[in-house]
């Protein structure tokens, strides 16, 4: 069961898209799992030949369990590992397969709740669940464990603490919130709630903000759609993305992931999109490789990983492995939106509603169409100087938009 | 088309592209956006999919004119007509 996110401690098995024998090259998808982000499509890490299936559709496995056994394509001793031998699962990113020594009798579900387990006088949790139990001061010995063994999960934990007065699925009208379907709303709240405040925990944001000029991008981007059907034409979004992803090589400390207490910067931009949900909630997944793309390119890549988004299936690679994010409030929102940055990325860029505004142009104020983007960075990694830098870069490129 | 098909069509590609609208509760005067939480995005895959369906060009100038259901079958009306 792979890791879908720093704070994914299990995930339900939905359905195998392959079986025994079947040959599968690096990126097929192989499973639907179910997690608090919706159904995910999980992607192999390696060309190779499914051994065995050592998971059932509808079970509910810990992070790390084995959901396989692969061998090299045309290995014919798949079937010859030792029963119990463990295939790690892949994590973000994919690092080589390697085999555990024989463990505990694989599959471990989620059963009834057991007390507390220790082992040598301590009780086993989760880090995440350890360390929720230090914030809230939560004595461990105290919690009913439901994890492998009796280990006490983070969510053990959460049910331990009395339920706020008010729960997120109550505020919305008429009970039961709406939204894609088998998406459970108060899991998906709680799954932004701990990444949330892992950032505020761990990130020391900085923010900058800049007014920019959109005038002339809404009027290029008016006279190009004006020549286009509606499936082809462009979103100001995509300009938007386009500019953050081209402002972005000048200043590469904004990009990348910083893990281990270390940042490692990347050279591609996998661009996440806040993408609020229909009902309440959001996800945010990563345009692949958004560096090569022109802005064509960007709006087919939006477009269908929104649809996905919120009907369809997200695959693990685009929810894992972002390497920023942009967040943006659309038409109908406010003048300027400070963002949280989502862990292990170090930046997140956000851009308020557009609207007309008196601006300053060649001495003369004028009524132009402005957009507020501002910009929450680790000051971990890189200093405001650095990340006005960027603003400024991104301005420039706005008012040339048929050069992104 | 009658303007019955024409807000049968309507109203299917709006929930195509917002499933969890409730064809039920959905009032002619409901503004998609203010009203219905459509963003630019879902906006854009609805005119796409009437464009599709009906072989209209649907020009960003006459969007306006899309805000609610009444007022779009009344524009779609007019330009199957013209």
């Amino acid at each position: 069961m792979p890791s879908l996110g720093a704070d994914m401690e299990e995930g339900k098995l939905v359905e195998w898209l392959v079986k025994p024998g079947d040959r599968v090259s690096k990126g097929d998808i192989v499973a639907v799992v179910e997690t608090q982000k919706g159904a995910i499509e999980i992607e192999i890490f390696e060309a190779s030949e499914i051994g065995a299936l050592l998971a059932e559709p509808g079970q509910m496995l810990p992070v790390g369990a084995p959901l396989a056994r692969l061998g090299a394509a045309g290995d014919k001793d798949i079937a010859a590992v030792p029963a119990g031998a463990r295939v790690t699962a892949p994590t973000a990113p994919a690092p080589e397969p390697a085999l555990k020594p024989p463990a505990e009798p694989v599959v471990p579900v989620a059963g009834a709740p057991a007390p507390a387990a220790t082992k040598g006088g301590t009780v086993l949790a989760s880090p995440a669940a350890r360390a929720s139990a230090a914030e809230l001061g939560i004595a461990l010995e105290a919690v009913t464990g439901s994890g492998p063994s009796g280990a006490i999960l983070l969510s053990d934990i959460e049910r331990h603490v009395p339920a706020p007065a008010t729960s997120v699925a109550e505020l919305a009208p008429e009970g039961r919130p709406k939204g894609k379907p088998g998406l459970d709303m108060t899991e998906m709240r709680r799954a932004i709630a701990a990444a949330m405040s892992r950032s505020k925990r761990e990130i020391p944001h900085y923010y900058l903000s800049h007014d920019i000029d959109l005038q002339t991008a809404q009027d290029w981007l008016t006279a190009t759609n004006a020549g286009r059907t509606p499936d082809q034409r462009l979103l100001m979004g995509a300009i938007l993305i386009g500019a953050v992803v081209r402002a972005l090589a000048k200043v590469p400390e904004l990009n990348g992931r910083f893990e281990a207490e270390l940042f490692a910067p990347s050279t591609a931009v996998h661009c996440g999109l806040a993408v609020a949900m229909r009902g309440g909630g959001l996800i945010a997944p990563a345009i692949p490789d958004a560096q090569g793309m022109d802005l064509d390119a960007i709006m087919q890549a939006m477009r269908d990983m929104i649809a996905r988004t919120r009907t369809g299936r997200l695959r693990n690679s685009e929810i894992t492995q972002g390497t920023i994010t942009i967040s943006s409030l659309g038409e109908s929102g406010v003048d300027a939106l400070f963002g949280v940055i989502y862990p292990p990325q170090v930046a997140l860029v956000g851009f308020g509603t557009p609207r007309l505004r008196p601006m300053v142009r060649e001495g003369r104020v004028e009524l132009r169409l402005a957009v507020t983007a501002t910009l929450a960075a680790d000051h971990r990694v890189s200093d405001g100087r650095r990340g006005a830098l960027f603003l400024a870069q991104m301005n420039r490129l706005l008012q040339e938009p048929e050069s992104l | 088309m009658t303007l019955d098909e024409i807000r049968a069509t309507f109203i299917a590609d709006l929930i195509a592209v917002a499933p969890d609208i409730d064809a039920e509760s959905l009032r002619d005067n409901d503004h998609l956006q203010d009203d219905l939480g459509l963003d630019s995005m879902d906006f854009l895959n609805l005119v796409s999919a009437l464009h599709k369906r009906l072989g209209l060009p649907i020009p960003e100038a006459d969007y306006p004119r899309l805000a609610t259901t009444a007022k779009a079958v009344a524009y779609l009306d007019q330009a199957l007509a013209g």
